[in-house]
């Protein structure tokens, strides 16, 4: 089967934001005062097991991004035509949770539907009672006779399958040395490398169960259309992460640039910059984040003939919601990177740069902006939980992503009606909360680590 | 004192008119009157004499930023960008889209919010302040690690979760206080309760270890260390001088919020049923009411700079080495 690949905006800027993180990478390896907080990060037992979640999150939010048109059929010379669906790499791979749909809801591993529904019986008669899942179970008896048992297996296997995976990664890690590898199990390193490796040992065991069953068994349940709430949730990492990082990116130049100028130069263009950012504070960040949405929905509605499919409109709408949350968080930045340029500007060395004649654009760049970069890193981390966070509040009062995208938001808003019903239909919300909270508190901790690796203020007190 | 303050008012007036500039850019030139109207009017097969007649109705019926049939000043004057930014700089915020006086609806829908929006502020400051303490007074030890813990994991739960747990646990499984909803006067307990409850726990997490931070920056000083020397007990040392000099950041902390209260907050406001500002906003935001929304984002700026000013005040009244001049 031929694919035809799709970029999407989002998609763009990913593999950009791929790119600075992999020069930036490049860069700090070969300088050592650059990577010497890094090695105080990963000195952490707390950052070595919080980096394996997020690496864990980022990998499944990138399978998600790599999108592409599959192919429908062929036309009379052969050529292959391409349908107007976008899938991802991540739909691929998940292949039956995504088709695999039932009538409605449907809980955990349940082999019978959540509500009654007439059945019609062979001989005619009509019984109200659970029908019976199309694919929930589908392999068990119709009355799912040893569905326990079942389970309890194949969660084995898949253990079992997710620790050779893991052992297999663990030996290429080590280069293929058997002692390398005790000591790192062993905690024997200088570095608690251990950590992240038994972390991934629990995520590999947890990864491996969910995989085997999600081919017979809808792990999380079904919602209200059907649909696999486990797979749901993992699609919706992508836009979790989406939210939390290229927010970031998108708004980064503008507060480094001005933040700097303006403590740099100081005089009007000082006065300028803090007009223009204590004028966009000065907005409570919901309310104009709603009135811009809104605004951009109404455009949208009367433009709807610019937009080639609905996943481009979606996707569209998502970046513009990390623009607009982009405008609203980088005057905090912003002001910090002021305060930190007026420092600098006195001091000895771009004093010396000015004495020698060095222009001002070459003195921000070489000695002003390097040395304000652990804040810009540390607010990043610290950003990166309360974006995620915002996104899911903001999808439940509608100004957040499309309708039509997974996130955990949608998720939410979907589900929280439901808790009414009787017996409560929970495992919808359950999921969204149980994903979020894995990710937010691994990029909390995280960005904990990092702060405290970073600032030189805080290690003087130790 | 008072010339700082009138200096600081006229410092307000450019941020008020960017504000409106901003906001006038947002919902005007982005779409014109125009465009809002078909949406309102249902967006197929609307007559150009529907649109004029929407207009007209909701004062958009004026050009936008030049009238060029006009003689004079009111080439300026006659103007949308004009007339609405007159009405709000004096406070006057006209008509809704679907026809209701803005004025009077804040003025009603403020107390509610207050209600819920007081109370959460106080007995959260009062219960993040006692932890604050607790742990900077175990610090070091297995209770402040845990502690520490505990608030990061607090934090990272959504706020969400908190009020749709809190709804289903208190008002669903427990059947003490009703889910949603208010009463006006004495009776609205009841319906205070959950929202100021949930409100305190959600805040728990990030208060806690903010405050815990600022004791632990307080705990370190010179000062402390010779209040130690000369031999005052630990808990004298926290009370007396930690806690009071803490007090400082926190107090300025919270001032900056409190004009924000009377726009509440519309998370809870929405989800507990309470006709507040919040929920009116977030209906403006459902109905696609710019009227409302644009006199909220404008409120919403007046508060905040009002609340920059009595911090700045209030340093001067909570800390004696600065001086207002």
């Amino acid at each position: 089967m031929s694919i035809q690949p799709v970029i999407l905006w989002t998609d763009a800027l990913i593999y950009l934001l791929l790119l600075l993180a992999a020069l930036s990478v490049w860069y700090t390896g070969r300088h050592e005062h650059l990577s010497q907080p890094w090695k105080r990060v990963a000195r952490s037992r707390t950052g070595q097991a919080a980096m394996v979640v997020l690496l864990c999150y980022a990998v499944v939010g990138l399978l998600d991004t790599l999108h592409f048109n599959p192919q429908s059929g062929e036309d009379e010379q052969g050529k292959p035509v391409y349908s107007t669906e976008v899938l991802s790499l991540f739909d691929h791979l998940a292949g039956p949770l995504r088709t695999q749909r039932e009538k409605t809801y449907s809980a955990p591993f349940a082999i019978h539907l959540f509500s009654k529904e007439s059945i019609e019986q062979p001989d005619g008669s009509t019984v109200r009672d659970y029908p019976r899942l199309k694919y929930g179970g589908a392999h068990l008896g119709p009355d799912g006779e040893g569905r326990g048992a079942d389970i309890l297996k194949q969660a084995l296997s898949g253990a079992v399958k997710g620790i050779v995976v893991w052992f297999l990664l663990l030996i290429l890690l080590c280069r293929f040395d058997h002692r390398r590898l005790m000591n790192l199990l062993a905690g024997n390193t200088e570095n608690p490398w251990h950590v992240g490796a038994w972390t991934g040992f629990a995520l590999a065991v947890l990864f491996g169960a969910c995989w085997e069953w999600a081919g017979n068994y809808h792990i999380l349940g079904t919602d209200k259309v059907g649909e696999d709430v486990f797979f749901q949730s993992l699609k919706s990492i992508r836009t979790g992460l989406v939210i939390g990082t290229l927010t970031t990116l998108v708004m980064l130049p503008a507060a480094i640039l001005l933040g700097i100028m303006a403590g740099y130069f100081r005089g009007w263009i000082d006065d300028v910059i803090q007009y223009l950012y204590t004028t966009l504070n000065s907005i409570p960040g919901v309310l104009l984040i709603a009135a811009a949405v809104l605004m951009m929905q109404i455009y949208m509605s009367n433009h709807a003939d610019d937009f080639n499919s609905l996943t481009e409109r979606a996707d569209l709408r998502l970046l513009f919601l990390c623009l607009i949350l982009g405008v609203t968080s980088w005057t905090g930045l912003c002001r910090l990177l002021r305060g930190e340029a007026l420092k600098l500007r006195e001091l000895e060395y771009v004093q010396a740069a000015k004495a020698f004649g060095v222009g001002n654009f070459r003195i921000l760049v070489r000695h002003v902006l390097p040395n304000v970069m652990h804040i810009v890193l540390i607010s990043i981390a610290l950003d990166f939980s309360g974006l995620v966070l915002a996104e899911a509040v903001l999808s439940y009062i509608s100004i957040g992503v499309d309708p039509s995208t997974n996130s955990w938001g949608n998720m939410i808003n979907g589900a929280r009606l439901e808790l009414a019903r009787e017996p409560v239909v929970w495992w919808s919300l359950l999921a969204a909360f149980g994903f979020m909270f894995t990710l937010v508190l691994a990029a909390n901790l995280f960005s904990d680590v990092v702060r405290d690796a970073f600032d030189p203020r805080l290690r003087q007190q130790r | 004192m008072t010339a700082y303050i009138i200096r600081r008012l006229l410092y307000a007036l450019p941020i008020l008119i960017g504000v409106n500039a901003l906001t006038f850019v947002l919902f005007f030139v982005v779409n014109s009157p125009d465009d809002m109207a078909r949406m309102h009017l249902g967006n197929k097969r609307v007559t150009e004499a529907a649109i004029q007649n929407w207009k007209a109705e909701h004062g958009y019926e004026k050009p936008l930023l030049i009238n060029r049939e006009a003689e004079g000043a009111a080439v300026f004057t006659e103007t949308i960008l004009f007339e609405k930014s007159r009405r709000l700089f004096l406070l006057d915020f006209g008509q809704s889209d679907s026809g209701r006086d803005i004025g009077h609806d804040i003025s009603q829908r403020m107390w509610p919010s207050l209600a819920i929006a007081i109370p959460t502020l106080l007995v959260g400051l009062a219960v993040n302040i006692t932890f604050a303490l607790l742990l900077a007074f175990f610090r070091a030890t297995y209770l402040d690690f845990w502690g520490v813990v505990i608030c990061v994991a607090m934090m990272s739960i959504s706020g969400l979760f908190y009020i749709i747990g809190g709804q289903y646990l208190v008002g669903k499984l427990l059947n003490l206080v009703p889910i949603s909803g208010y009463d006006t006067g004495i009776h609205a307990w009841k319906f205070m309760i959950l929202p100021v409850i949930v409100g305190v726990i959600g805040g728990i997490g990030a208060g806690t270890r903010w405050y815990r931070t600022l004791f632990l920056e307080e705990i370190h000083r010179d000062y402390v260390r010779s209040a130690r020397a000369k031999g005052l007990s630990e808990h004298w040392v926290l009370f007396r001088h930690v806690f009071r000099n803490a007090l400082i950041p926190i107090l300025t902390g919270v001032v900056v919020v409190l004009p924000l209260l009377f726009i509440g907050s519309l998370l809870t406001e929405s989800f507990f049923g309470i006709p507040g500002l919040g929920s009116y906003t977030i209906d403006a935001i459902g109905s696609q009411d710019f009227a409302i929304v644009r006199a909220m984002v404008f409120l919403g700026a007046v508060l905040y700079i009002v609340g920059l000013l009595l911090t700045d005040i209030s340093y001067t009244i909570a800390d004696p080495r600065v001086r207002l001049d």
